[in-house]
């Protein structure tokens, strides 16, 4: 049974092969059928080796399967091997087990993309990697699933690369992972030179021998790898940024199981973690709870839904980091577990409101979808209380153990430990409540919209004033016209006036003749001076008319102005002043006729899955009696006695216990008050600077742009002047000296016989000197 | 000074006169009739040893045979004129060039003779049929030793000799007059000659092209 | 003054000389012919004297295959410079420099 273990890796990389070759001719949902048979498939393969295991005695829970030799390099001796213990068994069963869920639920998210079987192509290689990292025998072959799975999370990142802040997220991702695997492989280098051997076995057995510095140096750069590829201090910036990916992804890769190698890497070289010097341990729980702390800071302010999630995910696993840094490593793996439940619930469920909404993501948009998506809203709401860390949901008896062995281990991280557990609660709260309850929000006018209609208005009434300056310009040429006509007809009479000064008194026909002109052109003047006077006065109104629509302009910014007060409000429809119906933005009246709606069964199925895991799955360790504790037994082989045992009793376990529970209602409590009562404003705890997440990313970025930058420039100047110029320059010499060398076939005899001629005395003087006469 | 003594200075000069002629005379011509005196003295040094078969073949070959085609082929082609030493030397340095290796050649001939003189006398190494002073006449013992030692060499000599009877035959056919060395001219080739280390003529470079018009006159004669 | 081999070397290599440097001065592909019929000669006499010198009549024969040789030589050389001295008439050696690098 236990011999299966070679079908587990396999059927995703079957699946990932075939769709290579066949994925755009299968098409859209059998691709994605393909692809999620295959994971249940390995699924089924890992419940068969789980069996055997358990059909095992206890102290033979070791075995390996080597399928063939990889890398015969003299004393370096890598196999392609699969090693199956408690640890790597169960993780597989959850990856696998997560995974297909997710899978299903990827057919019903990705529906009408047109990379459709890319993604289920991906997601399966991505999965095969996963469990190349897990089952691998020694180290590279871990490390071959390290890269694997970090090389998977770039391509499913920027899966919708077109848009460049897809693509950069996925880039952000892979160079911040590659930073950790420096740590990584330096680590596997250090452990190849001191042990001789990188496969685990040979490493569980010579870990006890280590010297102090060794391992605490082993230890040190496996944080490293792990801080990059777990997002802890100071290698998570990837994490948020990742939520461009399609939700699916955030869920299996950035939840549940890429982020997790850290931690199971960790665990896995518990036994260094142990001869290391005291310190370095120290560190890791340290570094695990800072960063719970600095990321549920964060997520306080955060609006977008996925970026809520991203953040509490870093909180989370540093909490992992915080159990495994006190020795609590089976606490550290139990809440793995139920992580990996309630995130991947959380997230799969803000895939489906996000489906629903039309593809919105921002919390402010959203408000009472309790009674538009049923499903989606009371599973979520489980996975809120698991994660809440409110008793019985899974969440809580993981957590509740990480902050016991915190105590055990020292106050201070007990303290930070529980205010995170206050935070979590807080924004988690914060996000139901925001999401679900209160006020339908979505079909608000928004800030923004008003504020493009204004300016459109404004706009308008700016372009009313230059056609009216255009048209003075037109009335004043006309006066100008009338103008003239004017002095033209008097002119015209005063030469009337003369000719009829001149006429002889007796003609009588000239005399009539002179006094008809005379009374024309008199008409004439008086027709011109009115039309004159017309002009003038069409100027005036032209004028008018400018006066007008200026004015008009000053009434359209002082109305836009006071319209432009929609702030934000949880609890009060947004006062649009007295914009009449008709004259609401498009968008906004877009949305009044929107209806959000439940998602299909492939996306809601998962949901349901998930959150029964959610509730039930604190059974794998409950703390009342030692009986309960199946995963610290069944983990016991992997462990060694790297376990740190409790230095007090019962009694303060329940009364830390119960001041857990407390803390978890603490932040209930008061997101209650902020954000369903409104008895507090919530602008004064989200503050900007949370929201812009302490200003880390752009203290590297100004870093790296400034004196980063240079410093590149320099090692990039030196590179290619002293290295490309040695090489260049050696290839200079041999190009120059052998041009020059040609110029010694000239073709002519003569001068080849000059040099045959000075060769040959030079053979002379040499043999004549070694003789001996 | 025994008789042996001034036939050898004789000889010497004879030799020594000649060759000089050989080298410095402007006309070609003079230069084969120097070289016939050259041969001369050398059959007479040659005689002085002894080596009387030796002398005669070489008057009756070299200057019988091989300087007749010398001059043969001077008439031929009309080049007994004298032109050669009024045209500068094209490669730079190779007259002072040449002056070096003959002193080279002549310091390091008479230093080795003068250092390696000890080891010369008294070896003696031929013996039987080969010696020198063996029974027989010059004739016979180069006969004995050429047709039975040396047999091989003496085959393949007269391989040689029909090659080179068909070589000449070969070279010196008649072919279509616009056939060869146009096609061979590289045009783009045009790196001043180093030989070896300058060239004092420019015209060096585009000797190929220049001498195109010397080709339409030699089609013209041979047709 | 007894006449002894060493006299014989060096009229050999002042010879040998002399057609070494007759060779690379001058041009005219007949006169460099006869500057190498030169240095075979002093080679010859080399030959016949050192010959003597060690009584063996291999010196002789030597002489005898390095005139075949010369023979043979001057023969295939003589009809290049005739089958050159057709495409141009009054080529030196210095004409015929197709083959350059």
């Amino acid at each position: 049974m236990v011999e299966a273990v070679w079908l587990i890796p396999a059927f995703p990389l079957a699946g990932f092969l075939l769709l290579l070759l066949a994925g755009p001719k299968l098409g859209e949902p059998r691709a994605g059928w393909l692809a999620t048979g295959a994971m249940l498939g390995s699924f089924v393969s890992s419940l068969v080796v789980f069996f055997g295991l358990v059909g095992e005695d206890e102290h033979h829970r070791q075995y390996v399967q080597t399928l063939f030799e990889w890398v015969p390099a003299g004393d370096f001796q890598v196999d392609i091997g699969f090693l199956v213990d408690p640890l790597s068994v169960t993780m597989t069963m959850f990856i696998t087990g997560v995974g297909a869920l997710i899978h299903l639920y990827s057919i019903g998210y990705m529906h009408g993309d047109p990379k459709f079987s890319k993604f289920f192509l991906y997601l399966n290689l991505f999965a095969f990697s996963m469990l190349m990292l897990v089952l691998g025998d020694n180290m590279l072959l871990t490390f071959l699933g390290w890269e694997g799975v970090g090389a998977c999370s770039y391509f499913l990142i920027a899966f919708w690369f077109t848009d460049e802040a897809n693509a950069s997220a996925g880039k952000k991702a892979f160079v911040t992972n590659r930073i950790g695997d420096w740590g990584f492989m330096v680590a596997m280098f250090l452990t190849f030179t001191t042990i001789g051997s990188i496969q685990y076995v040979d490493i569980f057995a010579a870990d006890a021998g280590l010297a102090e510095s060794t391992a605490t140096a082993i230890t040190i750069l496996l944080l490293v790898g792990a801080a990059g590829k777990s997002a802890q201090i100071p290698l998570f910036v990837w994490l948020p940024d990742a939520m461009a990916g399609p939700t699916p992804v955030s869920a299996l890769i950035h939840a549940a199981t890429m982020v997790t190698s850290g931690v199971y890497l960790l665990t896995r070289m518990n036994g260094v973690i142990d001869v290391s010097a005291s310190w370095a341990p120290t560190t890791i729980a340290w570094v695990g709870a800072a960063t719970a702390l600095f990321a549920a800071t964060i997520a306080v302010a955060q609006n977008d839904i996925k970026k809520v999630l991203a953040y509490s995910t870093v909180s989370q696993l540093g909490y992992m980091f915080l159990a495994i840094g006190t020795g609590a490593y089976v606490a550290a793996i139990f809440h793995m577990i139920t992580h990996a439940f309630f995130k991947a619930l959380l997230f799969l469920g803000s895939g489906s409101v996000i489906h629903g909404m039309d593809d919105d993501q921002d919390m402010r948009h959203y408000g009472g979808l309790r009674k538009l998506m049923p499903i989606t809203s009371i599973t979520f709401i489980i996975g809120w209380l698991a994660i809440a860390g409110v008793p019985p949901f899974a969440g809580f008896w993981s957590k509740d153990e990480i902050l016991v062995y915190a105590w055990n281990d020292s106050p201070a991280l007990w303290a930070v430990g529980f205010i995170t557990a206050i935070l979590t609660a807080f924004y988690m709260s914060r996000q139901v409540f925001m999401t679900f309850f209160g006020r339908y929000r979505f079909a608000d006018v928004r800030a923004e919209e008003i504020e493009e209609l204004a300016a459109t208005k404004v706009q308008a009434a700016e372009a009313a004033v230059s056609e009216a300056e255009a048209g003075i310009g037109d009335a004043e040429a006309a006066v100008v016209k009338a103008t003239e006509k004017l002095e033209k007809a008097q002119e015209k009479l005063v030469t009337r006036e003369t000719e009829m000064a001149d006429v002889d008194p007796a003609d009588e026909k000239a005399v009539d003749k002179a006094t008809k002109n005379l009374d024309k052109a008199r008409d004439g003047v008086d027709k011109a001076r009115a039309a004159a006077d017309e002009a003038n006065a069409a100027v005036e109104a032209a004028r008018d008319a400018v006066r007008t629509a200026q004015a008009q302009v000053a009434t359209v910014a002082a109305a836009s102005m006071s319209d432009a007060s929609i702030d934000f409000d949880l609890f009060n429809a947004p006062n649009v002043g007295d914009l009449p119906e008709d004259d609401l933005p498009e968008a906004a009246r877009a949305r009044r006729e929107y209806h959000p709606h439940e998602s299909p069964w492939q996306m809601t199925l998962p949901l349901v899955v998930l959150a029964g895991a959610a509730i039930v799955a604190g059974v794998m360790n409950l703390p009342f009696t030692k009986d309960l504790h199946f995963l610290e037994h069944w983990l016991e082989p992997v462990l060694h006695e790297s376990e740190a045992t409790l230095s007090f009793k019962g009694g303060t376990k329940w009364v830390l216990g119960i001041i857990a529970v407390m803390g978890g209602l603490i932040g209930i409590a008061a997101a209650v008050a902020v954000y369903l009562q409104g008895r507090y404003p919530a602008s004064k705890i989200e503050r900007p600077i949370l929201a812009r997440g302490w200003r880390y990313d752009e203290t590297i970025s100004d870093f790296m742009g400034g004196p980063g930058r240079k410093s590149f420039d320099l090692v990039a100047w030196f590179d290619a002047t002293f290295v490309d110029g040695a090489v260049n320059g050696v290839g200079r010499i041999v190009r120059d000296s052998g041009g020059q060398l040609r110029r010694l076939q000239s073709g002519l005899v003569r001068s080849y016989a000059a040099m045959v001629a000075v060769g040959a005395i030079a053979l002379l003087v040499w043999f004549l000197s070694r003789a001996n006469f | 000074m025994t008789g042996q003594t001034i036939t050898f200075i004789i000889g010497a000069l004879i030799v020594l006169t000649g060759g000089i002629g050989v080298v410095a005379s402007k006309n070609p011509v003079h230069s084969a009739l120097f070289l016939v005196q050259t041969l001369m003295g050398v059959a007479l040094l040659f005689i002085v040893q002894e080596a009387h078969f030796l002398a005669a073949v070489q008057v009756v070959v070299y200057a019988g045979a091989i300087v007749i085609l010398f001059l043969f082929v001077i008439m031929l082609l009309g080049v007994d004129k004298a032109e050669e030493w009024q045209l500068k030397e094209p490669i730079a340095g190779q007259q002072p060039l040449a002056l070096v290796v003959g002193a080279a050649l002549l310091g390091l001939g008479v230093v080795t003779t003068i250092i390696a003189s000890d080891g010369l006398t008294g070896q003696v190494r031929g013996v039987g049929e080969k010696a020198l002073t063996s029974d027989y006449t010059d004739i016979e013992r180069i006969g004995r030793v050429l047709f039975s030692d040396y047999a091989l060499s003496f085959e393949i000599t007269a391989g040689l000799l029909t090659i080179a009877v068909i070589a000449a035959v070969v070279l010196t056919r008649s072919v279509a007059a616009d056939d060869l060395l146009e096609d061979l001219e590289p045009d783009s080739m045009d790196v001043p000659a180093a030989a070896p280390f300058g060239s004092n003529d420019s015209d060096l470079v585009t000797s190929v092209s220049d001498t195109r018009h010397g080709d339409d006159d030699a089609d013209e004669e041979v047709g | 003054m007894e006449v002894s081999t060493e006299w014989y070397l060096v009229l050999s290599a002042v010879l040998f000389s002399i057609g070494a440097v007759g060779l690379l001065i001058r041009r005219n592909p007949l006169v460099m012919f006869m500057c190498v019929e030169l240095m075979l000669n002093a080679v010859n006499i080399t030959f016949v004297a050192m010959g003597a010198e060690l009584n063996d009549v291999g010196g002789q024969i030597a002489v005898f295959f390095v005139l075949v040789v010369a023979a043979v030589e001057v023969v295939v050389g003589l009809a290049l410079v005739v089958a050159i001295n057709r495409r141009r008439l009054g080529a030196t050696a210095d004409d015929v420099s197709v083959l350059r690098g």
